[in-house]
């Protein structure tokens, strides 16, 4: 049987090797479905590669994808690091989407460098607003905030496509439910001509540096960290825990509707309710993979977005389902959740007689 | 006094040894834990473990129940034709074979389900044949009989008093055919009544065979329990006592090393009142956690002294000074105006002072650093930040002074506090405390599971804050605690508080009667 020990120090070698070693194993087993469709491993996994990194084009469609991930990512890093569970970042999204489309469809006629801004701060507040609501339930009622902002996901994307039937719908669509297209003013121009990366990437970076700064080097970050670890020790100590967790939850959801502002107005230019392939749910992948380090969430979201592109472009060539790439970002997380448990617990190999009392 | 008349007869060596530990040696990393350290015990012994925290004893006893395997050294236990055989190392499984059972300082009952439900659990299959269980239900009830451990086998256990809880724990020890028991701290939560009962039995249990090793910081307990007393030291054996023929005052100072300066108390005038309750009421959900309308004073340059068993109001009379719960009703002053809004951060800022009862849950952030911790309760002070954003120059220059002054061992600022022993963390809250120079202090259970060496700092440094000018309410079920320290004594029972008056005027036998409900009539005797 094999005996648990609590660990006295969780080093950081381990922190940073455990994910990494966490995809390896997931690429391993990934390997056994492809083996069994009689695939051959090294040409599958180099194409996906290749497709994911192999061109200055494959890359930036990488970054593309990876752009909305960091958003959603930092935005489970930030609420789960205050031990708040927000599961709601796929409908933030939308809340920010709906708000950059509310703004930036022709309702204010403004030149790009106000346009656009406002844009931003219309769906990041839109966000932080889908999530107050659920964060001071539960300050006050002490709500579960899973039920709640789960549930609440439901909610907004079927109010999306409510509007996209009715009120918001563009009348030059031809019958399709999507909104009118955003002014040329409130669109996040591309990085490169000719390819589709953004200046969205650049406000995801912006916001990774920012959060950083803020969990590190401020006096709320400090106390967000206190309310995440001990609550009952922060508030003995002075910390206002309610406080501390709706600023929180204000930034995780102000985070998740920058994400739908940056699908919006960088990528589609227009409101579709199925512009997110998840990209909410998956935030959530990126944050734990990234153990909820601010920089970490750029490393793992350019590593899931680069397993979605991959993916695509292995499918294409060699007629694999691109659902490969769930089953290896699946396996990824389950393989670092338990790389979570290796990294606080020694393992030892009791003997077949040994028994845990 | 009854503990001093149960005290069984000392022991002579021809009994049979039935457990050896021999040269011990055991490491972590570069920390010595145990080194070289030996104990027999034979057949009705009963030995006191004592030793400063971090001493190694609960290393120890983690070795003998196979939790840890040691470097060096091997522990032996008698096999049923009396020879000496090796303990399978690293087998918790084969200790508790070996018939060495053992009550943990935290109780590890199921809170919902009964006494006799807990007793048979992990052994005989809770839904199994009725046959099985009543042979069970004897075994338990004969255990009763002999060992003089009563308790209600059949209500749950959520239900039971803190000692009653214990008594099924030590019957759970003893069901397993148990050779050697070890009790962990086992006074910590009893009133002296249930203590001096516990000591009672122990010498019963003694008498009939079982040998016993008590683990206590509480000096007087040891002298009153124990046969011999095992001093580690450092991870280091340091000495071996018959209790009958040492003191208080001589194994003190086996312990820490140096002799113990006995906490002086000298009589000052109190000043000008504090703190003044009228009337407040805090409803909580049960007598336990309410305060009925209290009365209550606190003046400058006085300790008050709340005597009380664990759960009778504390916890509510400690949350209202805290600034953590309103009262329902009264009213609380503060240096002579009503305070009308009751947050922890108002009543730090207006100058009181918070020592928590529970280290670990609300007095540090175990993942956060020292120097963290030390600046939790004044972030927006200069030193800590500056715009909302942290100095961490500051907090590392204040951490080292502190450290250096308050005597924290520890790697340093940048350790975890959570890796801090009680003794160092205790000290880590009390410089946080009392480095603002409050005005009034809440001690509550300061010294609770720290070794004479960090105690004797907490006192001394709780005088000092009297001395300059600190009114401290300080919350103890430790008599000796609250003899050495306070001016005045109030006790609690049920929510109520009452006044037992000036130190000089009590003797313990008094403030323990109150402390278990019985009045002022109690007092006059």
């Amino acid at each position: 049987m094999i005996r648990m020990e609590p660990r006295a120090e969780t080093s950081r070698r381990i922190a940073i090797i455990a994910p990494i070693a966490a995809v390896v194993v997931a690429l391993v087993l990934a390997a056994i479905p492809l083996l069994a469709a009689g695939q051959n491993l090294g040409e599958a996994y180099g194409l996906m590669f290749k497709g994911a990194f192999g061109s200055a084009f494959s890359f930036s469609e990488t970054l593309t994808r990876a752009t909305p991930l960091i958003l959603t990512g930092l935005a489970a890093a930030v609420a789960f690091r205050a031990k708040f569970w927000n599961i709601g970042g796929e409908g933030q999204f939308y809340l920010g989407a709906l708000a950059a489309v509310a703004v930036g469809t022709g309702a204010i006629s403004a030149p790009a460098w106000i346009l656009l801004p406002l844009v931003l701060i219309a769906g990041a507040a839109a966000g932080a607003v889908g999530l107050i609501g659920p964060a001071y339930l539960k300050t006050r009622f002490n709500t579960d905030e899973v039920v709640t902002t789960l549930l609440l996901n439901f909610i907004i994307i079927l109010l999306v496509q409510m509007l996209l039937q009715g009120a918001l719908k563009d009348p030059m669509s031809l019958g399709w439910p999507q909104s009118e297209p955003i002014l040329d003013q409130a669109i996040l121009p591309p990085l490169v001509d000719r390819f589709r990366v953004h200046w969205g990437l650049i406000v995801a970076l912006g916001a990774a540096i920012a959060i950083y700064i803020v969990m590190r080097h401020t006096v709320l970050g400090f106390q967000l960290r206190a309310v995440g670890e001990n609550p009952h020790a922060a508030r003995h100590a002075g910390i206002s825990v309610s406080g501390t967790m709706l600023k929180a939850a204000a930034i995780s959801g102000a985070l998740a509707g920058l994400a739908g502002v940056s699908e919006v107005a960088g990528l589609k230019g227009y409101l579709t309710s199925d512009i997110s392939p998840g990209f909410g749910y998956a935030g959530i992948v990126v944050a734990m993979l990234a153990g909820l380090s601010p920089i970490g969430v750029v490393i793992s979201s350019i590593f899931i977005a680069a397993i979605f592109v991959g993916a695509d472009s292995m499918s294409r060539a060699i007629g694999v389902s691109n659902y490969l790439a769930d089953l290896v970002v699946a396996l990824s997380l389950l393989c670092v959740l338990v790389g979570g448990v290796a990294a606080r617990y020694k393992f030892r190999w009791m003997g077949l007689k040994g028994r845990e009392v | 006094m009854a503990a001093a008349k149960s005290r069984p007869a000392k022991n002579g060596d021809s009994k049979p040894v039935i457990l050896e530990l021999d040269k011990i040696s055991k490491r972590f990393g570069p920390v010595i834990a145990n080194e070289d350290v030996s104990l027999t015990l034979r057949r009705g012994d009963v030995v006191a473990l004592l030793g400063e925290n971090g001493a190694g004893k609960t290393t120890l006893m983690n070795v003998l129940f196979g939790h840890y395997v040691c470097e060096e050294g091997e522990v032996r236990v008698a096999s049923e034709n009396g020879k000496m055989v090796q303990l399978t190392p690293g087998s918790p499984q084969a200790s508790i074979d070996a018939g060495i059972g053992m009550v943990h300082q935290h109780f590890t009952l199921a809170e919902n389900l009964t006494g006799f439900e807990n007793i048979i659990l992990g052994v005989e299959p809770l839904f199994g044949l009725a046959n099985k269980r009543r042979e069970a239900r004897k075994k338990i009830e004969d255990l009763m009989e002999s060992s003089g451990l009563g308790v209600d086998l059949d209500i749950r256990v959520s239900s039971l008093t803190v000692g009653e809880k214990q008594r099924v724990e030590i019957l759970k020890a003893l069901f397993g055919d148990t050779r050697v028991l070890v009790l962990d701290e086992p006074t910590a939560v009893l009133t002296p009544q249930e203590s001096e009962g516990l000591f009672e039995t122990v010498a019963k249990l003694a008498a009939g065979g079982l040998a016993v090793i008590f683990i206590s910081h509480k000096l007087h307990e040891v002298l009153a329990a124990s046969h011999r007393i095992v001093v580690l030291r450092g991870g280091k054996f340091v000495g071996e006592l018959i209790t009958a023929d040492s003191d208080k005052r001589r194994i003190a100072e086996l312990m820490v090393g140096h002799e113990v300066p006995g906490s002086k108390r000298e009589r000052i005038g109190a000043g000008d009142i504090v703190l003044k309750f009228n009337r407040a009421n805090v409803d909580g959900i049960d007598d336990r956690r309410s305060l009925h309308d209290a009365d209550f004073e606190v003046r400058e340059k006085e300790i008050v002294g709340i005597a009380g068993v664990t759960g009778n109001g504390q916890a509510a009379l400690a949350a209202l000074i805290s600034g953590l719960v309103e009262p329902d009703s009264g009213t609380v002053e503060f240096q002579g105006k009503t305070v009308t809004k009751f947050t922890p951060k108002i009543f730090m800022n207006s100058g009181i002072g918070r020592i928590p009862e529970d280290r670990h849950h609300d007095g540090v952030v175990g993942s956060m650093n020292v120097s963290e911790n030390l600046a939790i309760e004044n972030l927006d002070d200069d030193r800590f930040s500056n715009n909302g954003m942290l100095r961490f120059a500051g907090f590392r220059k204040y951490a080292e002074n502190v450290i250096d002054a308050y005597d924290v061992r520890c790697s340093g600022p940048d350790a975890e506090a959570r890796l801090l022993s009680g003794g160092n963390m205790q000290k880590l809250i009390l410089a946080r405390v009392l480095d603002t120079e409050p005005k009034l202090i809440l001690a509550n259970q300061p010294t609770r599971g720290l070794d004479v060496g960090a105690l004797t700092e907490v006192h001394k440094r709780l005088l000092a804050a009297r001395e300059r000018g600190a009114g401290v309410v300080l919350i103890s079920e430790d008599l000796d605690e609250l003899f050495a320290l306070a001016d005045r004594v109030v006790v609690i029972h049920s929510g109520n508080l009452e006044d037992a008056g000036e130190i000089e005027n009590l003797d313990r036998a008094s403030v323990g009667l109150m402390m278990a409900g019985h009045s002022t009539e109690a007092q006059a005797s």
